[in-house]
Parts: C-alpha cells; sequence; structure tokens
C-alpha cells in the first residue's frame, strides 16, 4: 500500500496514526507540509523500521529543505509519484 | 461489479463536515451495492459516543444517521481500541457495534481492501 | 497503462493540496495515463466556482482544471449536494432555487456520490488529495 501525508508531524497527528497502520512493505509519501517530517534529527523522523519514506522535491524545495534531508529519504518528482502509485494498488491518503 | 471500499473516519463529528460526509459516502457505495466497512480511528471514534444532541448547535445528530448504515447492510463496523481507550471510551456504550481492533487488526483489515476512502 | 480515479477534498488558496491534485494530474496524463473522473467533494467543490478571481500572475484553478479537462478530455464532476451547501450551482440549480446565477465553471458537472463510486469501479489506481 502507499500512504501520502500532508501534514507537519508536529502539530498533527497524520503521520503518527499512519505510521501505526503501515506494513512494513507499505511506502510513505510525503507531501505539503508532510515533508517537514523527513528533516534530519527531528524528533518526529520514523525510525529504522518505518516503511520507505519518500518526498515530493517540489514541496521540499519549496520549503528550503533540501541540505536538510535525512538519509534514506527519497525525492520524487510529480512524474515519480505517479509512477510510484503505479506501483501501488492501493493508496490511502493521510490529511 | 462490486469491490471492497474502506472509509476511513478520523475526525469528531461536528467541529467540521467530515463525519457527514464519510457517512454519505458509505451510504452511497452501499447503495450502489458495493462491499463496505467502515474503520473509525483517530479522533474519529469519538462519532460514536451516544447520546449527542447535535440540536444544540444546529445540526442534526450524527449518532443517530451512523443507525442508518445497517439498514444498507454496512455492518463492517471496526474502531481502533487503543483510539478508544485513549479517549475514555472503552467502557460505554457506543453509538453502533463496532468490532474494537488493535495495530495487527487494523493491518489486516487494510490488505483486504481494494479502495480506501479517508475522512 | 493505468487508469486513475481523483478524489479532492480541498479548496484552491485556502489549501495547497488543490495544487498537488491538478500537478499529479497533469503528470499522470502526460505519461500517458488515463483519469476517468475527477470528482471534487467537501470543500474541493470551490474547484468549481466560476467567479474565483486569481491574484496577479497566478491563474485561478479552476480554469487550470477547465483546461486542462477539455486539452485531455477528463471528467470533472462536484458532487451537487456539497455543491449547493456551499454555494456553487449551474444554472438549473440557480433557478430552481431562486439564486441570481449560477457560477459553476464550465468544463465541470454537478452530480451525485454515485458518479465517484462509478470512477472507483472503472479505475485501478483510486487517490485522494484532501486539505
Amino acid at each position: 500500500m502507499l500512504h501520502t501525508v500532508n501534514k507537519s508531524p508536529h502539530g498533527h497527528s497524520a503521520l503518527a496514526e499512519c505510521l501505526r497502520v503501515c506494513a512494513a512493505d507499505d511506502v510513505v509519501v510525503l507531501i505539503e507540509d508532510g515533508v517537514y517530517a523527513a528533516i534530519a534529527g527531528n524528533s518526529r523522523l520514523p525510525g529504522p523500521d518505518a516503511p520507505k519514506l519518500y518526498a515530493l522535491s517540489a514541496d521540499v524545495a519549496a520549503r528550503g529543505l533540501a541540505p536538510h534531508l535525512a538519509e534514506g529519504v527519497a525525492l520524487l518528482d510529480y512524474a515519480g509519484f505517479v509512477q510510484l502509485c503505479c506501483e501501488h494498488p492501493v493508496i490511502q491518503s493521510w490529511y | 461489479m462490486s469491490k471492497r471500499f474502506l472509509i476511513v473516519c478520523r475526525q469528531p463529528p461536528y467541529g467540521s463536515s467530515f463525519a457527514r460526509e464519510a457517512l454519505d459516502m458509505a451510504l452511497a457505495c452501499a447503495a450502489f451495492e458495493q462491499r463496505v466497512a467502515l474503520l473509525f480511528l483517530g479522533d474519529g471514534v469519538l462519532q460514536l459516543a451516544g447520546a449527542q444532541q447535535a440540536e444544540a448547535i444546529g445540526q442534526k445528530p450524527l449518532d443517530k444517521q451512523l443507525g442508518a448504515l445497517p439498514l444498507y447492510d454496512v455492518d463492517a463496523l471496526y474502531a481502533d481500541a487503543d483510539a478508544l481507550a485513549a479517549r475514555g471510551l472503552s467502557d460505554t456504550t457506543l453509538a453502533l457495534p463496532v468490532q474494537a481492533l488493535d495495530g495487527a487488526g487494523i493491518r489486516a483489515l487494510l490488505t483486504e481492501q481494494d479502495i480506501v476512502l479517508g475522512f | 497503462m493505468h487508469t486513475f480515479a481523483i478524489l479532492v477534498l480541498g479548496a484552491p488558496v485556502s489549501s495547497q493540496s488543490v495544487h498537488t491534485a491538478y500537478e499529479f494530474a497533469r503528470a499522470a496524463l502526460a505519461a500517458g495515463h488515463r483519469i476517468e473522473r475527477v470528482f471534487f467533494y467537501h470543500d474541493g467543490v470551490l474547484c468549481g466556482n466560476q467567479l474565483q478571481i486569481a491574484a496577479g500572475g497566478e491563474r485561478a484553478l479552476p480554469v487550470q482544471w477547465s483546461e486542462l479537462a477539455g486539452a485531455h478530455g477528463v471528467d470533472l464532476v462536484v458532487c451537487v449536494a456539497s455543491a449547493l451547501k456551499r454555494g456553487v450551482v449551474d444554472e438549473a440549480e440557480a433557478r430552481r432555487y431562486g439564486k441570481a446565477a449560477g457560477n459553476l465553471q464550465d468544463g465541470f458537472e454537478l452530480s451525485g456520490l454515485g458518479q465517484w463510486v462509478d470512477a472507483c469501479l472503472k479505475a485501478d489506481r483510486v487517490i485522494t488529495f484532501g486539505p
């Protein structure tokens, strides 16, 4: 399953609720304000057991976060986001 | 053709229209003879607190409207056990007969779905 | 090739989600996928408001959606019940309720939730963009 999360994890429970129900082989795409979860060293950065994390590059750039991203977070453009959705039959959005 | 739809409710009632619109979506899917399940997560479990008097704020009571679900044969109703406990609802009578699930149970429920719509 | 059904719940300007949905739709079409329908629900019905005036240099999202739909034959459907409650009406509903005029953006159509269910059945990928 592919999950999208569009809220900062510091002011909103969306990411926490998402991670709680994720399976190991799910993927999480951080979009819009959700990309703040990808900042290296932030207290809400998902741990090593979390599903694979992606961040939408346009949202990362808009928010000035490119130099601050945690290792292991892969960037996607909109085309990559579409392609990733094609690889996952079910998509759940958390907002 | 029928697909398995899961409507995920994460918002409390009345403060926004999401709860009402999630229910309308569930009823529409059922009316079109789809397989529908509802999952109440996070603050969504607050929709299940009974004896709501929504007329006090000029709205219709959601708990009564949730009661329409069984009339549409929607009886696959689930709630996050931890969310109920965190909100002090574990031992109260809920507006709907829901099955309380733990994290593993919720993950299993998700794997059974074709389409997940979150509100 | 996949077929997408896209649910839009946010209002333009107030939520970035509408822009994200639009860019996603554009990218899906550019990659050769089909969009069965874009369905606007909750505050998303405001995407069909023709009266939205964009700030200088920007283009209003209702117009952008309309142009995308026209270029690619995409169905844009606004939930009629949600729309009426939020003041998005076509000419027929405006007459029915005695309003001065309709304000539905060209290229959009008012219809019921059944159209969303139908889109979900015909698509093989369903995605929601929430506010």
